[in-house]
C-alpha cells in the first residue's frame, strides 16, 4: 500500500558535512606496538609516568578480546591497520591564541557552525576544540583560571597539573576495565580535562567540539572532569565527522568524578559520519563512559542525543557511591538506514538512599538497530535506594528494529525499583491526522518525533537542545515521504 | 457555483472496492448529511476527500472549488480550506495541543499570504473559541489528543476546525461516542459555524445528530453509492424505519442475504 510505502522511503539526505580539510598531518606509521606507544608519549612530551600507564595499558590490552556481547554486527577491525596518532603541523610549537591557529582549521570550524571568535565574544562559551588529536584553541581559559577552574586539554593537563592527573585517571574507568579502554588508554591522543575546585560554580557552560579529519586515523579522546565539594559543572560534548569511505574507530574514554555536595552535568550531541544510505563507511563509536559519585549528596547527570556513527556502543554509567547521590541518564538514540546502536546505562547502587533515573528513547528507521542495554544494580549496602527507569522505542517502517535488554540486580529489602517501557510505530495514522490539519509530513515526523524525546530535550541546556532538535530532524529527513 | 463536486468517485482499499461511483455536489452554505448502515462507505468517502493514502482512487473525479482535488496532496487540501473532524482522533505524546494548533493554523495563514500569529495574538484567538466550546484551558496544554476522553476528542476536533476555519468541514461521525450533553456542545459549536461561505458534510449512521445540526440535504449511502438524497425529512423517515424501510442492510447483513 502506498502509505506503508511512504514510510519505508528512506532517507536520501546527504551528510551535510561531509567535508575534509587540506592541512599537512603529522602522522606516524600504522599499526601499535610498544614503539609506537613510546613516540606518542614522546611526542607530547609526557612524563615517565604516563608512558609506564600507557605501556601498563597496551600490555593489559593484548591479552583482552574484543567484546562480542552487543547486539551490533561489523566485520573484524584490524588493529594493526590503524594509525594511532596524527596532529595538525603547526608554525611554533603550538599556537597560543586564535591568530595562531591554521586558518584552514578555522574555516572548518565555521563551515560546521562553531565559528569560535564568535563564540568567544557572543556565546559565552569556551570551547576547547580538539581537531584530530591535538587541541588547538581553548578560549575563555583567562576568565575561568580567575575563578581557579582548570580547563584545557588532556596533554596540558599531563604538563601543568601532572597531581591532579594522576590522583584521577584511571579511577574511574581503570585502563584494564574493557577492551577499548584499555586500547584508549594505551594510545589516548588527547582530550579534555577539568577541575572545578571546592565551592565554585563554572559560570559558563564548557564545551569541546571533536572532530575526526586526517584519514584513517583513530580518534582516541581522553576526558576527566573532577567537581570538588561544592562545587558546580556543565560539560557539553559535540561532534561532526567529514565524509569517509573506510570505516573509523573511535574509542573515546570520560571519567567523571563528583566530590560531596557536588554536581556535574555531561551533555552530548553525537553527530559522527554515519554511513551512508547503503551502509557504507561511517564511524565505530566504542566509548566508555563512566561517573563516580564519590561524595554524599553529589549528582552525575548525563544527557545523550546520538544520531550519528555507523555503530555507537556506549554506556554512560553512574557508581553512586556517596549517600544520597543522585545518578541520571537521559538518553536519545537515532539509527537511521544502517547504524546500530548498542546503548544505555549502568547505575550501580552503593551509598544509602542514592537515587538513579533512566530515561532512554530509541528512534529507528530504515534498516537501523537500536539497542537500549542497561543495569541497575543495588548494593546490599545501599539501603533505601530507589530507581525509576523508562524505555522508549519508536520505530519508523517495518525494516528496522527495536531491542530492550534490561539488567536488574536488588541485594536489599528497603530499595524501590520501578521500569516501564514502551514500543510505538510513529503511524501513519499520526502523520496524515498532522497533513489533514495543513503540516507537511516532514513537520509532522519532526513534531513527532520531538513530542516523543521531549522528557531527554528538555535536560539539555537551551543552546544544544536547538541543534539536537536539527539534528535530529537531518537524520530522520526522507524517512517519510 | 458549487464548493465540492464529486463525479462518479471509485476508490478501493486494498482489494476491495468500497466507493462504486459517488455522485454528490456541495454549494458553500449548504450543510449536506451523509447517512448509510456500517460499511456503506460513508467514512471512506470523508477519508478520500481529505487525502488518505491508505485509499486507492480508482475512478471519478473531484472538484473542490474549481481545482482537481485529487491532484492535490492532504496538506495542500487543508491549506485551502478542507477540514475533516476525525471519527478516531489521533493520539501524539509529547506534542502540546497548543503548539500543534498554532503549527496547523500558520501553514493554513501562509498559504494565504497572511502573516503568522506570534504566542499572543494566537492565544487571544484561541480563548475565543474555546469559550465557544467550552473548553478546559488545561487541555491545551495536554500532549494532541492523549489521555483524552472520547467526548473530550470530539470536542478538541470542533474546537480546532473553529480556529483553523475551514471552507469545507467534513465531519466524520462526530456523534459517536458522546452523550446527549456533550453532544448538544458540539453542535452548537458546529451551528455557530454555519455560513454562507462555508459548507459541511456530516457523516453519521444516526438521526440524532441532526436533530442538533439541520442538515439542507440528506443523503443515503449504500454499498458504496448514494441510493437516495432528500431533505432533511428523509432523516426522519429513517429515524422511524430504519435503514431497513429503504430496503438497506448493513455489510454484514447484504453479505449474508446475497
Amino acid at each position: 500500500m502506498s502509505g506503508s510505502n511512504s514510510i519505508e522511503t528512506l532517507a536520501n539526505q546527504e551528510y551535510k558535512w561531509g567535508f575534509v580539510t587540506e592541512i599537512e598531518a603529522d602522522a606516524i606509521p600504522r599499526g601499535l606496538n610498544e614503539d609506537v606507544i613510546r613516540l606518542i608519549s614522546s611526542k607530547k612530551h609526557e612524563p615517565e609516568w604516563m608512558l609506564d600507564w600507557r605501556l601498563k595499558a597496551y600490555r593489559h590490552w593484548q591479552t583482552m578480546k574484543e567484546p562480542t556481547w552487543a547486539n551490533v554486527h561489523y566485520p573484524a577491525i584490524d588493529y594493526q591497520d590503524i594509525i594511532y596518532y596524527a596532529a595538525p603541523k603547526t608554525k611554533k610549537d603550538g599556537p597560543k591564541n586564535l591568530d595562531e591557529v591554521d586558518p584552514e582549521l578555522l574555516k572548518t570550524y565555521e563551515k560546521l557552525g562553531i565559528p569560535l571568535k564568535e563564540q568567544e565574544l557572543l556565546a559565552g562559551v569556551a570551547v576547547d576544540a580538539v581537531f584530530d588529536s591535538v587541541s588547538v584553541a581553548t578560549t575563555f581559559k583567562e576568565k575561568l583560571k580567575g575563578m581557579g577552574v582548570i580547563f584545557c586539554s588532556f596533554s596540558e593537563a599531563v604538563q601543568e597539573h601532572p597531581d591532579l592527573v594522576r590522583r584521577y585517571l584511571g579511577s574511574v574507568v581503570p585502563s584494564s576495565d574493557n577492551f577499548f579502554a584499555a586500547l584508549n588508554s594505551a594510545v589516548f591522543s588527547d582530550g579534555s580535562f577539568c577541575y572545578v575546585p571546592k565551592g565554585v560554580r563554572c559560570p559558563m557552560e564548557l564545551s569541546t567540539y571533536f572532530r575526526i579529519n586526517a584519514k584513517d586515523t583513530g580518534q582516541f579522546e581522553r576526558t576527566l572532569i573532577i567537581a570538588d565539594e561544592g562545587a558546580y559543572v556543565s560539560y557539553l560534548e559535540g561532534c561532526t565527522a567529514p565524509m569517509r569511505d573506510t570505516n573509523q574507530l573511535h574509542a573515546a574514554v570520560v571519567e567523571l568524578v563528583a566530590l560531596d555536595n557536588s554536581q556535574i552535568k555531561y551533555s552530548t550531541v553525537q553527530n559522527w559520519y554515519p554511513g551512508d544510505k547503503e551502509g557504507k563507511g561511517g564511524i565505530y563509536n566504542f566509548v566508555t563512559k563512566r561517573g563516580a559519585c564519590r561524595g554524599v549528596n553529589s549528582k552525575i547527570s548525563w544527557t545523550q542525543v546520538e544520531t550519528g556513527s555507523a555503530i555507537t556502543w556506549k554506556y554512560p554509567s553512574c557508581l553512586l557511591m556517596g549517600d544520597n547521590s543522585v545518578g541520571e541518564f537521559y538518553s536519545v538514540a537515532v539509527t537511521n538506514n544502517y547504524q546500530q546502536a548498542d546503548t544505555g546505562t549502568k547505575m550501580i547502587h552503593i551509598g544509602k538512599n542514592t537515587t538513579s533515573t533512566i530515561v532512554s528513547k530509541g528512534i529507528s528507521a530504515g534498516h537501523g538497530q537500536n539497542t537500549y542495554r542497561g543495569a541497575v544494580k543495588i548494593l546490599k549496602s545501599a539501603t533505601g535506594a530507589r530507581n525509576y527507569s523508562q524505555c522508549d522505542s519508536m520505530l519508523m517502517g517495518d525494516q528496522c528494529g527495536a531491542h530492550t535488554f534490561p539488567y536488574l540486580e536488588v541485594k536489599n529489602t528497603s530499595s524501590q525499583v520501578e521500569h516501564e517501557a514502551s514500543t510505538s510505530k510513529i503511524g501513519e495514522d499520526q502523520i496524515f491526522y498532522c497533513r489533514q490539519r495543513g503540516i507537511s509530513s516532514e513537520d509532522a515526523v519532526s513534531m513527532i518525533v520531538h513530542g516523543f524525546c521531549k522528557e531527554v530535550f528538555r535536560e539539555l541546556p537551551m543552546e544544544f537542545a536547538v541543534e539536537a532538535q536539527k539534528l535530529l530532524g537531518i537524520s530522520l529527513e526522507g524517512s517519510v515521504g | 457555483m458549487a464548493l465540492l463536486e464529486i463525479k462518479n468517485l471509485h476508490a478501493t482499499v486494498g482489494e476491495r472496492e468500497i466507493l462504486k461511483g459517488i455522485d454528490l455536489t456541495v454549494n458553500a452554505g449548504e450543510v449536506h448529511a451523509i447517512m448509510g448502515p456500517n460499511g456503506s462507505g460513508k467514512s471512506t468517502l470523508a477519508q478520500v476527500l481529505a487525502g488518505r493514502e491508505l485509499y486507492y482512487v480508482t475512478g471519478g473525479h473531484v472538484l473542490y472549488d474549481s481545482k482537481d482535488l485529487l491532484a492535490m496532496a492532504p496538506e495542500d487540501r487543508a491549506r485551502e480550506g478542507i477540514f475533516l473532524a476525525f471519527q478516531y482522533p489521533v493520539e501524539i505524546p509529547g506534542v502540546s495541543n497548543m503548539y500543534f494548533l498554532k503549527a496547523a493554523l500558520n501553514t493554513i495563514r501562509k498559504n494565504k499570504n497572511l502573516p503568522e500569529l506570534d504566542a499572543m495574538d494566537f492565544l487571544n484567538l484561541i480563548r475565543e473559541k474555546m469559550a465557544l466550546m467550552k473548553m478546559d484551558q488545561t487541555l491545551l496544554n495536554r500532549p494532541v489528543n492523549t489521555g483524552f476522553s472520547g467526548g473530550e476528542k470530539k470536542r478538541n476536533e470542533i474546537f480546532q476546525m473553529a480556529v483553523l476555519e475551514p471552507r469545507l468541514a467534513i465531519l466524520d461521525e462526530t456523534d459517536s461516542g458522546l452523550d446527549i450533553d456533550a453532544l448538544k456542545l458540539v453542535a452548537s459549536g458546529v451551528n455557530a459555524m454555519r455560513s454562507p461561505e462555508r459548507a459541511m458534510v456530516v457523516v453519521t449512521h444516526y438521526q440524532r445528530l441532526l436533530n442538533e445540526i439541520v442538515p439542507d440535504v440528506v443523503h443515503v449511502l449504500s454499498e458504496g453509492r448514494i441510493v437516495k438524497s432528500g431533505g432533511k425529512e428523509l432523516a426522519l423517515q429513517l429515524e422511524a424505519g430504519g435503514y431497513a424501510a429503504l430496503g438497506i442492510y448493513d455489510e454484514a447483513e447484504a453479505v449474508g442475504k446475497a
